[in-house]
């Protein structure tokens, strides 16, 4: 069990380094893919399969084939890319530090509940995350769904934008 | 405008009804087309072990006809070589000796007789041009190869074998031209 | 220990079988083409031609290896050896039949039985396009890179009405686990009595999955040469047109577990077989109907014409998705006030 964990984190964090120092973004974005699915595997060693199958549908399946659709599309290579300013690059480096700062924050002065002992196998599984999210987190659930259908909103408005200048 | 035939259909761009915008019964009367097919008498001849009857006036690969005895016909005339369009056909002409009566019937004869199967258009013209009856497309066909020098036929393949039993049987292509 | 044995031992056999049914379903194909088409199809390789796949595989490997100029190496194998993989992978969670009992063990015809077995399975098919997008990006070929956009938006559009008709049929069946699935449909039960509309959907979403006429758009020759396999020679296309049968044979047999049954026939268990036959049996039956299936999707190869794009487009976000919510919102409704 521990050293597939230590694989799977090994895999994890190499493929998340080869995702920011690749100067190929399609290589890039297959190493993100790879994190997924390590990532997945976590998931699966932790018994929570249904996070793991959701993790490899959502990230995996869709959200990274859309990032390659667009980086097909669009032909971007290491050519095309534009070198930026110097002030940006500290401020995003500013950026990135807090975040980082921020992270590790709560992960240290958060209760000590990092353990390597898997949860019970029922906690992950469909029938007892639905009442879960349907009562004691109902209110987080729905207010998620909401952000969700906003995006669509607007997706929706900026596609009928785009048509309606073509008209005039 | 007058129709040409009688299946002409006029087209009309009418609006879909719902039952045909639905498209799955267009789906199902398709699969059921395919279906009948399926029992169909199917058209495939399997060729080697089946072969296809030609037309009596097939015209294929040519042959150098002999006479009863067994003498070629040919005269190295040119006539052939003259009326080909494709200009398939190259003679060298040659004179008999003595002794070979036997071998060719006229005191000229054919030294050399080339047919390019790769220019040859198979129209025949060289089979009416011959006063000797000597050349005729047969119900043949000219056996494919990798090589382009397989495709000249010189005379040693296509004059027929003497014995009378391995003659090339050209009695069909005869009346044909005879009726022409 | 017997435990790795038994699930190793099912691996290999449901491999071998699953490369086996894709063999010959490429022969199935060409030979109903053919008779759908008045002709007899390939009968020169052995009797009726049952040999012509072992030639088609050893012409495959004996085709040159061609790699283009400025393709990307490592992406341009990488590519069929990924949608290979994505098309076997959804074989680990499909029951194949009822437990059967060796030795005084028993034995459970299903690789994995997960708890989330719909849900891997949608999982692994929205992996499938990876396999083409790369290929198909590494090729360097306009073509090829067209096809690979093609297919991710194609499946990704019929992805969504595809997962909506399963939550329907979850719904209805209660349970993710597809061994579960099957078991509730005993007795000719069959899902797709109590979703016909799902079914069709999920039919018609298998078939853009899988690639099948008419939604075959990625490959489509008219438009796009080969589409993402162009540039592919050898056994790298070998695999290629291989995995799309596979697609075929799993997609048969997805349908054939979540809609019709699966090993259950009605009155199976009254015959007075003993459980191990029966089981035996089961298996026959549940590969029955995986050929059926494969024959409608043959059916509707050689019957069908090829969509344009926006046709595409259009039946999947504009009549297939809101026909699947309707769907589900129906389904939901008629449980509540049943159940």
């Amino acid at each position: 069990m521990v050293t597939l964990f230590l694989v799977l984190s090994l895999l994890t964090v190499l493929s998340a380094l080869c995702v920011v120092f690749t100067r190929n973004l399609i290589y890039s974005v297959l190493s993100l893919i790879v994190c997924f699915f390590a990532i997945a595997g976590h998931y699966v060693l932790l018994k929570a399969s249904f996070l793991a199958v959701i993790q490899v549908i959502v990230y995996a399946g869709a959200i990274m084939v859309l990032f390659l659709f667009m980086l097909m599309l669009m032909n971007l290579n290491k050519k095309a890319e534009a070198s930026k300013p110097f002030s940006l690059k500290v401020v995003a480096v500013g950026v990135c530090l807090l975040v980082l700062v921020a992270l590790v924050s709560i992960v240290f002065l958060s209760a000590p509940r990092v353990c390597f002992a898997p949860l019970a196998p029922v906690s992950g599984s469909v029938s007892a995350l639905g009442p879960l999210l349907f009562n004691e987190y109902a209110i987080p659930f729905e207010l998620t769904s909401i952000l969700f259908l906003s995006a669509v909103a607007g997706v929706v408005m900026i596609g009928s934008y785009g048509k309606k200048a073509k008209k005039q | 405008m007058h129709p040409l035939s009688s299946r002409s259909r006029v087209v009309v761009n009418k609006t879909m009804t719902f039952w045909e915008r639905l498209y799955l019964p267009a789906i199902v009367g398709g699969l059921w087309i395919t279906f009948r097919h399926f029992f169909y008498k199917k058209v495939t001849i399997r060729y080697p072990e089946i072969k296809r009857i030609f037309s009596p006036v097939y015209r294929g690969l040519h042959v150098l006809k002999r006479d009863d005895l067994g003498a070629e016909r040919c005269t190295a005339c040119g006539l052939c070589a003259v009326a080909c369009p494709a200009e398939a056909i190259t003679i060298d002409a040659a004179e008999r000796k003595p002794g070979e009566e036997g071998l060719y019937r006229e005191e000229k004869y054919a030294a050399k007789y080339e047919i390019n199967m790769l220019r040859c258009i198979f129209c025949g013209l060289c089979e009416e041009a011959c006063p000797k009856q000597a050349v005729y497309l047969t119900d043949r066909i000219v056996p494919s190869s990798f090589e382009r020098q397989d495709f000249i036929w010189g005379k040693e393949k296509l004059v027929e074998p003497v014995e009378p039993e391995k003659r090339v049987d050209v009695s069909i292509r005869h009346y044909f031209q005879k009726e022409a | 220990m017997l435990f790795w044995i038994e699930k190793i031992s099912l691996v290999v056999l449901v491999f071998c079988v699953t490369l086996v049914i894709a063999m010959y379903a490429t022969l199935a194909e060409r030979k109903f083409a053919a008779f759908f088409q008045d002709r007899i199809g390939p009968d020169r390789a052995g009797p009726f031609g049952l040999l012509q796949p072992l030639a088609d595989g050893i012409k495959f490997f004996f085709k040159e290896e061609f790699i283009p100029a400025n393709a990307d190496r490592f992406l341009f194998v990488l590519g069929p050896c990924l949608s290979m993989i994505a098309a076997c992978m959804t074989t680990a969670v499909i029951p194949w039949g009822h437990d059967i009992v060796i030795f005084g063990q028993t034995m459970a015809l299903q690789i994995a039985d997960l708890n989330v077995g719909v849900l891997y399975l949608a999982g692994v098919v929205s992996l499938g396009v990876y396999g083409i997008m790369i290929g198909g990006w590494a090729s360097n070929n306009k073509y090829s890179v067209l096809s690979a956009i093609r297919a991710s938006s194609q499946m990704i559009s019929y992805e969504l009405a595809m997962g909506l008709a399963l939550i329907a049929l979850v719904m209805h069946t209660g349970s993710l686990s597809l061994r579960e699935i099957v078991q509730a449909q005993h007795g000719g039960h069959w899902n797709v009595f109590f979703q016909p509309l799902g079914f069709l959907l999920f039919l018609i979403c298998s078939f853009a999955e899988a690639n099948r006429v008419p939604f075959d758009l990625a490959e489509c020759e008219t438009e796009l040469v080969g589409g993402y396999h162009t540039e592919y020679s050898s056994m790298k296309l070998g695999f290629y047109l291989f995995a799309e049968y596979i697609n075929m044979f799993i997609a048969s047999a997805v349908m054939s577990a979540l809609y019709f049954g699966g090993y259950h026939f009605p009155g199976l268990y009254h015959i007075g077989l003993s459980d191990n036959s029966a089981a035996l049996v089961g298996v026959g039956v549940f590969f029955l109907k995986i050929a059926a299936f494969m024959f409608f999707f043959i059916w509707i190869r050689w019957t069908l014409p090829r969509f344009r794009y926006d046709q595409l487009m259009r039946l999947g976000w504009k009549i297939l998705l809101p026909l699947a919510i309707a769907n589900m919102i129906f389904t939901g409704f008629l449980s509540l006030l049943l159940g």
